[in-house]
């Protein structure tokens, strides 16, 4: 990774800068729906750099990733409930059983490969999904509400916003840097190498489903990580969490950002979900300027758009944002 | 003895309507090679279509069938605007590419209907209930739903084994290229089989219909389950699909059935209740995988690859 002047640097070093001073402007603009917006943002953005690296650098195409958003909310809020607040307990077993419940999806499923390969990571997630369904004393299908962020005695308070902010910015950034040491790695290299050629890499002697396993593991503790975020942010976990058109969501930032670049996905959920809460303002004066005056029920449909331009990209633009990016520069 | 007659009757009723959906999901899997998120969409059209069919008619029977047409319409234009360029890509790409339809069909349904769902309400004479073993009685009107679907599979096979249109089918599916450089219009007969396919998942949903809500997004989860029944039956495999659904039918209603009282024996009794539905996805989803494990193919492959 070269420090050369290019525009996919420049985009880089902005979107970082933005995301540093988000908290700034909203201390200054009183606006705390940006703090909102952009603490939700900064998390997924985990969750998708995380699906990232095996998706895009190993070809585990998983479609159950939001099982682990399930399992690490899941495990705050039950814990919560069962009145152990402490951070110190909760987030340790969140990331365990997130990385046990990976590599128990992974044992088998990395014997499949393609199509199969997403079924039953679907299947697997979808699972997860009707047990919290089950969960009656938590919630069933309505959720829980947590009453107490988790508690770390004092080092830090999640309850202050912006300090919240910036610890899940601390953690995406240690996750970047994570994944971008990892897949530069011998061990990303042999990942990579199983992504072209598994039987390949086998023949010359690299045991690939262990190196696969083992990414798949990782990936899983870094979600589950995001999960625990996420139900600190937003103080309630339902089974919405981890429904599959949440795992959609988080290949398709993974895709518009652009896969297999450790930033893509960062890209990709800072445009799709302030695309979500931007295209309604777009279509609003669209109306306007089609009709004259504000029609606001067009509002409503920005997902007409959403879902077009998903087939758009996937059909014109496979490398996602980051490779129009790179075009850009090759002219 | 009564109930497991009626629990039985209600899986195999259920494992129909998943049939009609992995039917024309496998087929256009086993031949296209494409992966359709979009299918449950589908689905979903054909409820909308028959409701608002039926509300015109004010027939039953005239509604579905205008409804058929209607969703074998829309699924050809759809596989001619947005599916054709997906052909040969990535599987990934058509999982994103159709999960985009999905966002969009959804969207397009609370537009054209409004958010609220819709019911249709079936006519009066197929309100009662049939005694189908002395002392069993059973709603008309699933039993009306087994008897068509398994029409429907009937004619389906006919299609498929016993005319040129089906041979032409099977024969793309073992080799696309051969198919058409014998002159035959390859283009045209996967629009066709993608217009198949939209019938049968559009004829499921409105054959459920009646029996819940037509509301929006209601093709999603029962869509998941037809990739399950596909993947344990063996992907482009009729016959596989058939015998899967009629499994993943039977397990998921008689879990739902009898599951909860099992477990009311060790545990409390909402313990069970709320175990049930939870207890009998696990044993779909753990069918799947020990299938997928032990035979990665399917239970019935299909022949032709």
């Amino acid at each position: 990774m070269s420090l050369r002047f290019s525009l996919r640097n420049a985009v880089v070093g902005a979107l970082l800068a933005v995301l540093l001073l988000v908290p700034v402007y909203a201390a200054l603009s009183g606006n705390t729906f940006a703090m909102t917006l952009f603490t939700r943002i900064v998390i997924l953005a985990i969750a998708a750099v995380s699906l990232n690296l095996i998706m895009g650098f190993g070809g585990m195409v998983s479609f159950g990733h939001a099982a682990y958003l399930g399992i690490g909310g899941y495990v705050v809020g039950i814990l919560a409930k069962e009145g152990i607040n402490s951070g110190f307990v909760q987030w340790p077993l969140a990331l365990l059983l997130s990385g046990l419940f990976a590599l128990g999806v992974g044992a088998l499923s990395l014997r499949t490969r393609g199509v199969y390969f997403i079924m039953i990571t679907l299947a697997f997630a979808q699972v997860v999904y009707y047990v919290a369904n089950g969960l009656d004393r938590y919630g069933g299908d309505d959720g829980l509400t947590i009453q107490r962020r988790s508690d770390f005695a004092g080092v830090v308070d999640l309850s202050n916003r912006t300090l919240f902010y910036y610890l899940c910015l601390v953690v995406l950034l240690a996750t970047l840097y994570a994944v971008w040491r990892l897949v530069n790695s011998r061990f990303g290299l042999v990942i990579q190498g199983a992504r072209s050629n598994d039987r390949r890499m086998n023949a010359i002697g690299f045991p690939t489903f262990r190196y696969r396993l083992t990414c798949f593991v990782i990936a899983g503790v870094l979600c589950g990580l995001a999960g625990v975020l996420l139900a600190n942010h937003t103080n309630f976990i339902s089974p919405a969490l981890m429904h599959w058109t949440r795992s959609g969501d988080l290949i398709v930032m993974a895709v518009l950002g652009g896969m297999g670049t450790v930033f893509g996905p960062v890209i990709g959920a800072v445009v799709l979900l302030v695309m979500e809460e931007a295209l309604p303002f777009l279509i609003g004066i669209a109306s306007h300027v089609a009709t004259g005056k504000e029609v606001a029920a067009a509002k409503e449909y920005w997902q007409l758009i959403l879902g077009p331009m998903l087939l758009l990209i996937v059909l014109y633009a496979r490398g996602g944002i980051d490779g129009l990016m790179a075009s850009v520069r090759r002219g | 003895m009564l109930y497991l007659i009626e629990q039985g009757l209600n899986g195999i009723q259920l494992g129909m309507l998943l049939f009609l959906l992995a039917a024309g999901l496998t087929l256009i899997f086993g031949i296209m090679d494409l992966v359709n998120l979009a299918h449950g969409s589908l689905y979903m059209l054909g409820a909308y279509f028959a409701a608002t069919f039926i509300g015109l008619t004010d027939s039953f029977l005239a509604g579905i069938a205008l409804g058929l047409v209607a969703t074998l319409v829309a699924g050809m234009v759809l596989e001619v605007i947005a599916i054709r360029p997906l052909y040969g890509r990535d599987h990934l790409d058509h999982v994103l590419g159709t999960f985009g339809l999905l966002i969009f069909f959804n969207e397009l349904v609370r537009l054209i209907w409004g958010p609220a769902g819709l019911t249709i309400s079936l006519p009066a004479e197929m309100l009662t209930a049939v005694q189908v073993l002395p002392g069993v009685f059973y709603p008309l009107y699933r039993l009306v739903i087994i008897v068509a679907t398994l029409v429907v599979a009937l004619l389906l096979y006919v299609l498929v084994m016993r005319t040129r249109l089906g041979m032409l089918i099977r024969a793309g599916a073992s080799n696309r290229e051969m198919v058409g450089a014998l002159g035959v219009n390859i283009k045209l007969l996967y629009t066709l089989v993608f217009g198949l396919g939209a019938a049968l998942a559009g004829f499921a949903g409105m054959m459920q219909a009646p029996l819940a809500f037509v509301q929006i997004g209601m093709g999603e989860n029962i869509l998941i389950l037809a990739f399950v029944v596909i993947i344990i039956g063996g992907i482009g495999s009729i016959r596989g699909a058939f015998v899967a659904a009629v499994m993943v039918g039977l397990i998921d209603t008689m879990g739902r059935a009898f599951l909860p009282d099992l477990v009311r024996h060790f545990l409390s009794y909402s313990a069970g209740s709320s175990a049930g539905p939870a207890l009998s996805s696990m044993l779909i989803y753990t069918l799947m995988a020990a299938v997928l494990v032990f035979r990665p193919e399917g239970l019935f492959p299909a022949t032709s690859k």
